[in-house]
């Protein structure tokens, strides 16, 4: 489908069939000091019906601006150069009120947040219907209402009839984005936008979403455009790629061109930073190190050069222009493109993947190593009250409902599972160190049950805990400094003591000392979080709680915290708790994996065991559920997805408690389907160190 | 998703912090907050003329009166109600009263009431709304009815029928008007410490085992700094006004002694006849208040690292 497509892009003909044409495109921001920020330099695609094309980039690259420029929703105070065709109609210099018209019926966007895109006061149905009835004159009321329904099933939500007079907040999240998909499919739109649909939500969630745009796609005809920056969200889903940086594109072609002969650095930089389930547990992930640079001050050559390992002395006078390379449609900005595709250079030939020593006591027998977290039957319930001032308990969430863990000196346990299933609360229950409502948690040995509060003071200094959103949890007043100091202030060191230590700090994260008297707002997300690390490790504590530590990062930035992390790991001979609901980011860091849903484990053990044979259906499913950055591999896998959502924990199902969204339930006979219903399945030996919770557990290859 | 000029700021203001090779480990002296602060705040023109003036003005008001061979007690009875002049530097009234040193006296009165009362009650609403937010439970539903029961007290019933106990007694006259003015404070406070409570930087520090008082302290009230310190400078002025309006009445400060409001309430009907008796006060109270703002607004430019460098 796409040579012709291709071909307008390399000979500048004007392609009839494409329903999107975008030339010459600019956007620039007016900023201070005379410095405009240039948002989006000489952008140029066309998108053909029905196609899909992936924008893929950093945050700051432009990808986001380039949708709003193209949905007309940019600020008034932007300039905005080039066209912007859709069909024959140009966009740009349209006002408001044709671009109205044109917003919701031709053209059409799916945003990123799905818990805000919709209005809370109104029901689903009436914000469904309101797309439809504001580009349908001769619409009326109940026909809308019954196409709202017949969208809704489209979208897959189950008894649309029902369910289209609830309100946003009685969705979840993928609940949320499928209305958000069937809203932007009402009208058969020519283009939809989605601008990072599957960001904020779980990796099955994001599976499910994923297929309902391939249905959405199917149904309507449209072409996508889908902004992103993960390259391995799109593998499977789109028909060509385009790389920005720094508001251009620097390499664009087939999906099967950008993943196997990528051309551009940076592209090989974005391909080698993604964790991937398919690559062997332990080995470490190729950073692109530095920032994107500043849109307002964009330095003559070409803006990649301070992060590119092959840059020469000519990559800094002119920005290399787009140029064909290889087969007919891609084309990559880089002067040394032809080197690498001669030479055919690999990720780890242009960005070598640091060596990471083993850890000293990762060669004690782990048998033999002492245990620093141990968790016993853990239980947190909540009770749910109702009435307001005689209130009255009507039944209980059981958050957390029993659960036994055990973490060795220098191991890494991944605790992953989806949003829900009680991951947060089991790590506030050991961070709290008191008593748990059942059960016991032992930190080096010591219960939590017994201890004094002089004692619970001392053993937060070998507990220690870092947090998901790396903005949030540094205090935006208080410089960097003061932030490190707080931990040693409170444990009683002295002034020189924590001085030295601030800085030794700093450098063991990778930042430098002088920056101590900066404001955390003055830094990266990256380098946030190395503070947030840096804070953890004031104490030298044993063991570090880290709660989604790399899930609000980029893709690139995301493989240099990692690295971080497996580095400090081994020097300093760290345990990590590493709650995650990437399982991909879990099987480059784990030594073992957890996997827990609804409260329980339902699979645990070392991670090539889990990894290569998962036994339970959920772990199954979780795993098939990740994208593989490979588009061959993607497009043959099979994916096991699940039905629906996550019930709730305050309901939970009688005997095991997956067999409603469990497919291997479904297959089953009539006297096996009683055992699922009635009997709890306690945890199965599958192996050494790997047991599952399913009474039909079977090993299954998915990744 | 994010706006556009949010995703188009470049991720860090600073390159990639390299570790400098080289550097020794102890060569980088860290600072700490209050000096960063100070540091700031000295780098705000208008901070330190709004804080040379305060100086200045209670300087005046407690140096100036003894260069005056007038005292606030004196009536010259050769001069009734005449315009500046070199006798009489800011005039005088219709009882022959110098207006340089009633002013000063006022001042000094006003001054000590004024900023007396905006950090008692900007402190106590501080204190006890973040107690309340933090703590939560009975901590809470106590403090908050306390407030809610202050609420609908009427204040000015309690001052003017307290006023005859307090006769001279400033100090307690500062600590009623105080305790009348901090309540609805004190309540967006406890709304604000709700909200920042559950932020993972408080939590972090919990779970380090920082003392809660000290996460109030460190955590919770400078993140609430911008709101406490437009607070505190509204009420030096609400407490001039409130001590004015109340001395009108003929409670709080009473004659002989003077205030700022008793001079402003005695000379407004002669604002535009004997323009004198009204100026001078007033000047004196806007100076006072536009400086105690200048100082406020530096401060909270200096406290919050979004500010950016203050011009």
């Amino acid at each position: 489908m796409t040579t012709e497509t291709t071909e307008f892009i390399s000979t500048g003909k004007i392609d009839t069939d494409s329903v999107l044409t975008v030339e010459d495109l600019s956007v620039t921001f007016p900023g201070g000091d005379g410095n405009d920020v240039r948002a989006v330099r000489g952008l140029n695609f066309s998108l053909r019906r029905g196609e899909v094309l992936a924008i893929v980039g950093e945050s700051g690259s432009g990808k986001s601006v380039t949708s709003l420029a193209i949905m007309g929703l940019l600020p008034t105070n932007a300039r905005v150069g080039g066209s912007i065709r859709l069909r024959d109609r140009e966009l740009l210099g349209l006002d408001d009120r044709h671009l109205s018209d044109i917003r919701g019926k031709q053209l059409s966007m799916i945003f990123q947040e799905p818990l805000s895109a919709l209005t809370p006061v109104y029901t689903i149905g009436q914000q469904v219907s309101e797309a439809l009835l504001i580009h349908n004159d001769k619409m009326t009321k109940r026909q809308a209402r019954d196409r709202s329904v017949e969208l809704l099933d489209l979208v897959g939500i189950p008894n649309p009839r029902d369910r289209i007079n609830a309100f946003p907040h009685e969705f979840s999240g993928g609940m949320r984005q499928r209305v958000m998909i069937a809203m932007a499919i009402a009208n058969d739109p020519d283009v939809i936008i989605a601008d990072e649909p599957t960001t904020a939500l779980d990796v099955t969630i994001q599976a499910q979403i994923l297929d309902v745009l391939q249905t959405a796609r199917r149904e309507t005809g449209a072409a996508i455009v889908m902004i992103t920056h993960d390259l391995g969200v799109v593998a499977g889903l789109a028909d060509r790629v385009m790389v920005m940086y720094a508001g251009r594109p620097v390499e664009i072609g087939t999906t099967d061109d950008i993943y196997y002969h990528p051309r551009m650095p940076y592209t090989l930089g974005l391909l080698g930073s993604i964790p991937r389930i398919d690559a062997q547990g332990g080995s470490s992930l190729t950073p692109i190190e530095g920032n994107p640079p500043s849109l307002a001050t964009l330095p003559p050559g070409c803006p990649f050069v301070p992060r590119c390992p092959l840059a020469i002395d000519d990559c800094k006078t002119i920005e290399p222009p787009l140029e064909p390379i290889g087969r007919s449609g891609h084309l990559a900005a880089c002067i040394r493109k032809t080197k690498i595709e001669q030479e055919n250079l690999q990720v780890n030939d242009v960005f070598p993947a640091p060596e990471i020593a083993a850890a000293a006591v990762a060669r004690i027998p782990r048998d033999e190593r002492k245990a620093v977290l141990e968790l016993d039957g853990l239980k947190r319930h909540y009770p749910l009250l109702k009435g307001a001032v005689l209130k009255r308990q009507v039944g209980t969430v059981k958050a957390v409902d029993g659960i036994d863990l055990e973490i060795r000196e220098g191991e890494t346990l991944g605790l992953v599972g989806e949003s829900g299933c009680g991951k947060t609360t089991t790590l506030l229950q050991i961070l709290e160190l008191n008593k748990p409502q059942e059960g016991a948690v032992r930190i080096n040995g010591r219960d939590t049950r017994e201890l004094t509060g002089g004692e619970r003071r001392g053993i937060r200094r070998d507990l220690q805990v870092v947090f998901q959103d790396p903005l949030a949890a540094l205090d935006p007043r208080l410089p960097v400094g003061d932030v490190l100091a707080e931990p040693m202030r409170t444990h009683g060191m002295n002034r020189k003591e924590i001085e030295r230590r601030t800085n030794e700090l700093l450098r063991l994260v990778g930042l430098d000392p002088a920056m101590s008297s900066r404001f955390p707002a003055e830094f990266s997300g990256g380098q946030r979080q190395r503070i947030g690390i840096a804070r953890a490790l004031a104490l030298t504590p044993k063991v570090l709680v880290l709660d989604e530590p790399v899930s609000a990062l980029d893709v690139s930035i995301r493989a240099g915290v990692i690295n971080l992390l497996l580095q400090l790991r081994a020097e300093l001979s760290l345990s990590y708790l590493f709650v995650a609901h990437d399982l991909s980011v879990v099987r480059v860091i784990a030594d073992r994996v957890a996997v827990m849903y609804l409260g329980r484990i339902v699979e645990i053990g070392d991670v090539d065991s889990v990894y290569e044979r998962p036994s339970h259906p959920y772990t199954q499913a979780l795993l098939s559920a990740i994208p593989v950055p490979d588009p061959v591999k993607e497009r043959q896998r099979r994916r096991l997805l699940l039905k629906g959502d996550l019930p709730s924990p305050a309901n939970v199902p009688s005997g095991c408690r997956f067999r409603g969204r469990c497919f291997k339930y479904e297959a089953l006979d009539a006297q096996d389907k009683a055992r699922c219903e009635n009997e709890d399945p306690p945890l199965y030996e599958q192996g050494a160190d790997h047991k599952a919770a399913c009474h039909f557990a079977e090993a299954v290859m998915v990744v | 998703m994010t706006s556009p000029t949010e995703a188009l700021l470049p991720s860090g203001h600073a390159p990639e912090g390299e570790a400098k090779p080289g550097a020794a480990i102890d060569d980088t002296a860290v600072t700490g907050r209050g000096r960063l602060v100070l540091k700031r705040f000295a780098q705000q023109k208008r901070g330190l003329f709004g804080l040379l003036l305060v100086v200045l003005l209670i300087l005046l008001a407690f140096v100036g009166p003894h260069f005056s061979k007038w005292s606030y007690t004196d009536h010259d009875f050769e001069n009734f109600l005449t315009a500046p002049s070199k006798l009489h530097w800011f005039g005088t009234d219709q009882t022959g009263l110098d207006l340089f040193a009633a002013t000063m006296r006022g001042a000094q009165k006003s001054i000590l009431i004024g900023l007396l009362v905006a950090v008692f009650a900007t402190g106590l609403a501080a204190i006890v709304g973040s107690a309340a937010g933090y703590f939560g439970g009975w901590t809470d539903r106590i403090l908050m009815w306390i407030v809610d029961l202050l609420l609908v007290v009427p204040s000015f019933l309690i001052i003017a029928i307290m006023s005859g106990s307090f006769a001279g007694n400033w100090i307690l006259f500062v600590a009623l008007l105080a305790a009348f003015i901090w309540q609805i404070t004190a309540r967006i406070v406890r709304g604000q410490t709700l909200a920042l409570k559950e932020r993972e930087y408080v939590m972090a520090a919990r779970y380090m085992g920082v003392p809660q008082w000290k996460i109030i302290l460190n955590h919770i009230l400078p993140n609430l700094s911008s709101l406490l310190i437009i607070d505190a400078t509204i009420n030096v002025s609400t407490a001039i006004i409130l001590e004015a309006s109340l001395s009108f009445f003929g409670f709080g400060v009473q004659p002989p002694d003077i205030s700022l409001g008793t001079l402003l309430n005695d000379g407004q009907n002669a604002a535009f006849t004997y323009p004198w008796l009204f100026l001078f006060p007033a000047v004196f109270l806007i100076l006072l208040v536009l400086a105690v703002n200048l100082v406020g607004d530096a401060l909270r430019d200096a406290l919050d690292p979004s500010a950016g460098k203050a011009q």
